[in-house]
Parts: structure tokens; C-alpha cells; sequence
């Protein structure tokens, strides 16, 4: 029989070096497994595997030692225990998230819910390279949004309320950016300077903040051979359906734009800045 | 500092982080419902950090002042036994 390697691949076969061995990657949405999930794994790992999981960078988990006749009743097992293999190749991967606002302090969205949503709306879908997405919670970074082709991370839009303000000075102390200023009573934001990391928020002891929760969007970011900062080339966004028209956006321009086995960022780079953020800004403005 | 009756004073410049905010909330929990705990605290990364975990634990910050030495001086009204 031969091997058809690119759609084992597909479904998230890794061949190893040791022959007839695959490393199968699993199915995992922002980093988050269910204790079912997690026994199931380890069960399949003893019985299918050599006894160990391997965790990858993006937050998946990989069995390696798979032998390649009994894939099929590694996915059944795996099934029983609500575990999907996941992918590699040239299309949408595991999109990964930090614990976000339902659990950390810091955090501004809620990030599991985004990368759930995300992932039933793209995972897996063909593309001429791989294209990877993160999200993180707030402008700690714990996920490196930048990384990725498509980064997202919270955040927080301010503006002061005077009604419920004590003056207490805290926020003026609280904010890293030096984008808060108080003179006589009154509390000043610099909008170039803030960074709508929340702080100031997040410290106030009278809640006198309005605040509008969003989200940055960087776009291009590569952290293999060649190395590159995701870029932001849009303004904050404030509701969820414009985040999900700027990403459909930008993946269709990687469909229609990209060469097969060419990543996003270097896409941008041929077809041009300027008509990535074009585009981009029409679909912003909409 | 006048417009506040301090019924406790702690010093937490002589720690570093996470430390800080242990020796406050330790000061605090000495203290009754509504009594007021003046703390003081370090420029830079305390002042950023402290106030914010002091309200995540439920107690009332009051006002922040500024000793002008790089120190300040945080009131705290305990919420809670």
C-alpha cells in the first residue's frame, strides 16, 4: 500500500523518523482540555503510543509512535473521548489563546470563547500555507499575539467619568504609558499614548471609567526561519462582528493573493503594503 | 494625609514584589471592618501593581499621595473581616 503522506498529514500525521511511526496531533482549541479529554489521550498514548504525549509550541498536544495500521482505531478511541486529530500543512491551524478575561485578572476578552468561535470558522480551511492564529487576553502578551499571521489581543478604550472620580491619584500611577495626567480634579488621557491596556481600570477604586472592551489586530507575523513582528494597521476595534469581517478579509486576500507554500506576511510583501491595508480599512470602515 | 484618621501605618518599601502586597494584606487583616491602614510604598512597579490587588482582595482605596521622596503613602479603608 503506499502511503499517501500529504492527507495523513491533512489529518495530523506527523511521520517520524522511526519508520512507520506517525506523531499524531490532536485538536485543541486555546489551549484548554477537559479532564475526559485528557484521560482518553493518555489512554490512546499507552495503548497505541509509547506511553508519553509530546506538547507542542502551540498549545496541541501530540502521541507519537503511532503505527500506521492502526490509525483508524487510534481516531475511533480518540472519538470515544471527544478528541479530533488536528491538522498540519497548508491551512488553518490550532488557533491558540491565554486564559483570558473568564479566568486571569488582566484579562480584557474573553479569549476561549474568541478561539472557539474562530476555530469553528476556520480550522482546517485550505490555504496556499499555513496560517496561524492567537489570541491574548491584554497588552501582557502571555499568548505573543505578534507571532502569529493573524494576532488579536484585548483591550480596553477609556474615557474618564468625573461624577464617580475621588481623586485619589491611582490610575495617574497605575498607567505605564504616562498617557494619564491630573491637574486640578480633573483626569486627562493622551489617546496616541494609551494603549488600551485597562490598567488605569483595572486599579480605579470608584469605577469612574466608561470603557468599550476590543480588540488589536496584527497581521504577518512569522516566528520560523525568518522572524517578523505582526503588524497593526488598523485601529482599535470595539465589536466582535468587525473583528470577524477584518479576519475574513485578510484570509481571503491571502486565498486570492498568496503562492502555494508562500506565508501571509510575505504575500503582503509582494502584492504590497499598501493594498493589504487598503483592503484592510475598507473592510474596517464598512 | 488630615482628611484621613490612620489607625495603622505599614512600611512595605523595605520588600519587593510579590512580597509588597503580602505585608499589606497581612497589615490589613490585622485591622477591623472599616478602620484605615496607611501604607507606604515604593515608586515604579508597588504603586503600579499594589493598588489594583488591594481592590481585587475588596478593600476601599481612599487616595494616593505622594511623599515626593519616591515614596507615597496609600489609604485603605478595610472592606470585610
Amino acid at each position: 500500500m503506499a502511503v499517501d503522506y500529504a492527507t495523513l498529514k491533512k489529518g495530523g500525521f506527523m511521520r517520524q523518523k522511526q519508520k512507520n511511526c506517525f506523531s499524531l496531533r490532536l485538536r485543541v482549541v486555546g489551549g484548554n482540555l477537559t479532564a475526559v479529554q485528557l484521560s482518553k489521550i493518555a489512554e490512546v498514548a499507552e495503548k497505541f503510543g509509547d506511553g508519553h504525549v509530546h506538547l507542542t509550541s502551540r498549545q496541541s498536544v501530540e502521541i507519537p509512535f503511532i503505527k500506521l495500521e492502526q490509525i483508524d482505531d487510534v481516531k475511533k478511541a480518540l472519538k470515544e473521548g471527544g478528541v479530533e486529530p488536528g491538522v498540519c500543512g497548508p491551512r488553518v491551524r490550532t488557533v491558540t489563546a491565554c486564559q483570558g478575561k473568564a479566568i486571569c485578572p488582566s484579562g480584557c476578552i474573553d479569549t476561549y470563547a474568541l478561539a472557539k468561535e474562530l476555530d469553528e470558522r476556520y480550522f482546517a480551511r485550505e490555504l496556499p500555507h499555513k496560517f496561524k492564529f492567537g489570541i491574548t487576553g491584554c497588552q501582557n502578551n502571555c499568548l505573543k499575539a505578534e507571532e502569529n499571521d493573524l494576532g488579536i489581543k484585548g483591550g480596553i478604550q477609556v474615557s474618564w467619568r468625573e461624577k464617580e472620580c475621588i481623586k485619589c491619584g491611582v490610575c495617574e500611577k497605575a498607567c505605564r504609558q504616562g498617557a494619564i495626567s491630573i491637574s486640578d480634579g480633573i483626569v486627562s488621557v493622551d489617546k496616541d499614548k494609551c494603549n488600551y491596556c485597562g490598567r488605569c481600570v483595572k486599579s480605579c477604586p470608584a469605577e469612574s471609567w466608561d470603557t468599550v472592551y476590543g480588540y488589536i489586530v496584527s497581521f504577518g507575523g512569522l516566528f520560523g526561519n525568518s522572524i517578523q513582528k505582526g503588524e497593526t494597521v488598523i485601529p482599535f476595534i470595539s465589536d466582535k462582528e468587525k473583528l470577524l469581517k477584518i479576519c475574513d478579509t485578510a484570509v481571503k486576500f491571502f486565498e486570492k493573493n498568496a503562492k502555494a507554500g508562500e506565508r501571509f506576511r510575505f504575500t503582503i510583501d509582494r502584492i504590497g503594503k499598501e493594498k493589504f491595508i487598503k483592503e484592510i480599512t475598507e473592510a474596517y470602515n464598512e | 494625609m488630615s482628611d484621613f484618621k490612620i489607625d495603622d501605618n505599614v512600611d512595605i518599601t523595605d520588600v519587593v514584589c510579590p512580597v509588597t502586597f503580602v505585608k499589606a494584606k497581612v497589615a490589613l487583616e490585622e485591622l477591623d471592618d472599616g478602620q484605615i491602614l496607611s501604607i507606604r510604598l515604593n515608586d515604579g512597579e508597588p504603586v503600579q501593581n499594589v493598588p489594583r490587588s488591594i481592590k481585587e482582595e475588596g478593600h476601599q482605596i481612599l487616595k494616593l499621595i505622594d511623599n515626593n521622596d519616591g515614596t507615597y503613602q496609600l489609604i485603605v479603608k478595610k472592606v470585610g473581616d
